[in-house]
């Protein structure tokens, strides 16, 4: 809902002088948390989240584990400094909500059943939020558990689109996503065309919807090949 | 630095034709993909990956070390760097007859022991039993322990125990090798035999890595 | 077990209680069914219970929405409704339903929230919805979005005396609702999309799409559920058929 008088979009162009299928600059990197079994950074603008994964490791208390395969287990999380106003720590309802989201965006891409009655540990920390946080989590989670060697049927890659002053835009900052029209969180496995977060709130005709899943797609294909590039990276040396 | 080709999981390395599936693939529809990120093996018979990270996962007769962390009434659990611990049976850790009414089992192996053994049951929920009945099986005594991705072990070992049998060479140390990534190791030189084995595991990828470690232990 | 007969016969066209696969069950819904609720429903899909109730107060407002009323949605899976169900705060399966039905009422524009400002700035009308599960026998959501957009519509906005204060027991007209968003989940088994599933076929959902649709067929809310993808191409039928039915369901709401 716009609560700003501002115009978002003036003659096309974003606040932060983007096109309305253009991207924020995005930056990966893979493995700069030592303790943990894989982790990445990833940023969109000036959003960054850190994700890292411990395990698989024996899950307890023991009624937890299941005998036939193993479980993922996602934490988001907000930095109490990561917005304007200070968010007090621990979890609210939002990010147990999202939590949830995110560990069923990512499940579908992993063989837990290789790891009976372990658990994989996903942590996703946002220290600094601009807008489409759960989406850049699930970036740096989906590098986290693929550096990590969790058996894996595809890397999955996620962006947000939305509706902003009346245009169909990809990729929304803070501002943007506070004062849409829509918002869709969207994640895919590129390489099997299965989508695996679809969450929407807003005003959409059903055509603006299909049109804005298009742009999702094709955006995540281009999310997908700097997934690439960030995790063969770690393993390139020096010529 | 030159690499070996990297794939990720879900790229395809090619239609399975009739072949074995090793170890880090799956199949769809007649199409091989990798699971994890890391080094394809592609031949006439079989397509498999070998990966760059991960965690240990048991299999019935890998030889693996472990870490004695509780003592039972009738055995031992060992832990073997997985997310499964592996129990040792008294009758598959002890050869000789034990009353167990008269005697502790501490007085074999106590909390905290390193032994070698061979993992001799792994079944389907990944219940482990491990065993020493045989030659090689041992406790190991006095030695640093070192861990390593379970995954470079092989490379670690080398061609036919290459890599792993310079390095003991060149250095005189004693190495055992687990397959969970587990290394023991015991000697005078054993800082030098620490450094070549860790630069095994961080170049694995890399070709000319039997050249490098020569000259690195030959100074 | 059940939900292994209940897999093969969605995947071969059929359903365990011999329903089409876009029909639901039997739906009854009352209308002030409690008393000392401003506004409430039950609803009923088959064995599955719902009852909503809505509570009326007065607060201060947002700082970001000065002039506009306060919207509220908690769920209860109660121990009473579901052996599953565990007593204590709620857990992320109550939290995630109650959120996906704030997003349906709000994303519509169901309640025009800026004509609850009482004095603007300082004092408004907060609206509390909150779900109480009965019942467990699958297709919570959909039950849980029904009997709140019914209780909403049936809301009583309590009286208020020269300083401002309620008057309990004592209304003065109605909550403002100008649309009527209806929530329906679209199930997934393989290439099989059913709807309304019962408990056992729950088990069995490779992936479900809720779908919050309103009155002028525009879409207000979506969430993606279970532990399956959903093949990109599928999802504009799991919309076609979301809308097709949202009208069917409307109409049981007068």
């Amino acid at each position: 809902m716009k609560r700003t008088s501002k115009e978002l979009i003036v003659g096309g162009i974003r606040t932060d002088k983007r096109l309305p299928e253009q991207a924020r600059e995005i930056k990966m990197k893979v493995g700069n948390i030592f303790s943990a079994n894989g982790s990445a950074e990833v940023r969109f603008g000036r959003t960054v989240a850190l994700a890292s994964v411990h395990g698989p490791r024996p899950l307890f208390p023991r009624h937890l584990q299941e005998s036939q395969t193993g479980i993922l287990r996602v934490r988001y999380n907000m930095a109490p400094f990561s917005v304007v106003d200070r968010k007090p720590p621990g979890p609210d309802r939002r990010s147990i909500e999202l939590s949830k989201v995110i560990r069923l965006a990512l499940e579908p891409a992993l063989f837990l059943e290789d790891y009976p009655k372990a658990t994989v540990d996903g942590f996703i920390e946002i220290i600094q939020a601009d807008g489409s946080t759960r989406v850049t989590g699930i970036n740096a989670l989906s590098l986290a558990l693929a550096s990590a060697g969790i058996p894996m049927r595809d890397l999955v890659a996620a962006c947000s689109i939305g509706k902003v002053d009346g245009t169909l835009v990809v990729d929304l900052n803070g501002e943007e996503d506070n004062n849409s029209e829509a918002d869709i969180p969207f994640a895919m496995m590129p390489n099997k065309n299965l989508v695996t977060l679809l969450q929407m709130d807003g005003i959409l005709t059903k055509e603006e919807l299909m049109k804005l899943l298009d742009m999702a797609k094709k955006m995540c294909k281009k999310i997908y090949e700097m997934q690439r590039e960030a995790l063969l990276e770690k393993y390139k040396g020096e010529e | 630095m030159k690499i070996r080709e990297i794939v990720l999981p879900g790229d395809l390395l090619g239609e399975r034709k009739g072949r074995k599936l090793g170890a880090g693939v799956y199949e769809e529809n007649d199409k091989v993909f990798s699971k994890f990120l890391g080094i394809p093996r592609v031949s006439e018979n079989e397509l498999s990956v070998i990966p760059l990270s991960g965690t240990y996962l048991p299999r019935f007769g890998d030889r693996v070390i472990g870490i004695v962390e509780s003592v039972e009434l009738s055995g031992w659990f060992l832990d073997i760097n997985s997310p499964y611990p592996a129990f040792l049976p008294l009758s598959e850790g002890v050869e000789e007859f034990v009353d167990l009414q008269r005697v502790d089992l501490t007085r074999f192996y106590d909390i905290g022991d390193v032994i070698f053994c061979k993992l001799s049951r792994v079944t389907k929920d990944k219940t482990v039993q491990a065993s020493m009945r045989d030659f090689e099986s041992r406790k190991l005594r006095n030695g640093v322990l070192i861990k390593v991705t379970p995954t470079k072990i092989p490379r670690i070992i080398g061609k036919e125990g290459s890599m792993i049998t310079l390095i003991k060479n060149k250095t005189k140390c004693e190495i055992v090798t687990g397959q969970n990534g587990l290394i023991w190791i015991r000697g005078e030189r054993k800082d030098k035999a620490i450094e070549a084995i860790l630069t095994v595991e961080k170049e694995s990828h890399t070709i000319g890595l039997t050249e490098k470690i020569e000259k690195m232990l030959g100074e | 077990m059940i939900e292994t007969y209940a897999l093969e016969l969605i995947q071969n066209g059929k359903r365990v209680d011999g329903r089409e696969f876009t029909q639901f069950r039997d739906i009854e819904i009352k209308e002030n069914v409690i008393e000392t609720a401003e506004g409430s429903a039950y609803v009923r899909f088959g064995n599955t219970k719902v009852i909503v109730g809505v509570k009326i107060g007065t607060g201060a407002p947002f700082p970001d929405t000065p002039n506009e009323g306060i919207l509220s949605v908690s769920a209860e899976f109660t121990p009473l409704a579901s052996p599953e169900f565990e007593a204590g705060p709620p857990g992320e399966d109550a939290i995630e339903l109650a959120r996906i039905v704030d997003r349906g009422i709000r994303e519509s524009k169901m309640i025009e929230l800026e004509k609850l400002a009482i004095t603007p700035g300082e004092k408004v009308w907060s609206v509390f919805v909150d779900i109480y599960i009965i019942d467990n026998q699958g297709n919570l959501l959909d039950a849980a979005a029904l009997a709140s957009v019914v209780a909403l519509m049936n809301t009583r906005l309590p009286k208020l005396d020269v300083e401002g204060n309620i008057v309990k027991g004592e209304y003065d007209g109605k909550l403002p609702v100008v649309h009527k968003p209806i929530t329906i989940s679209v199930c997934k088994v393989g290439d099989k999309l059913f709807l309304d599933p019962t408990k056992e076929e729950e088990l069995v959902i490779d992936a479900k799409l809720s779908i919050a649709v309103r009155e002028d067929d525009k879409i207000c809310a979506m969430q993606k559920q279970g532990n399956k993808g959903i093949e990109f191409d599928f999802i504009e039928k799991m919309v076609d058929v979301a809308i097709e039915k949202s009208k069917e369901l409307r109409k049981l709401v007068k």
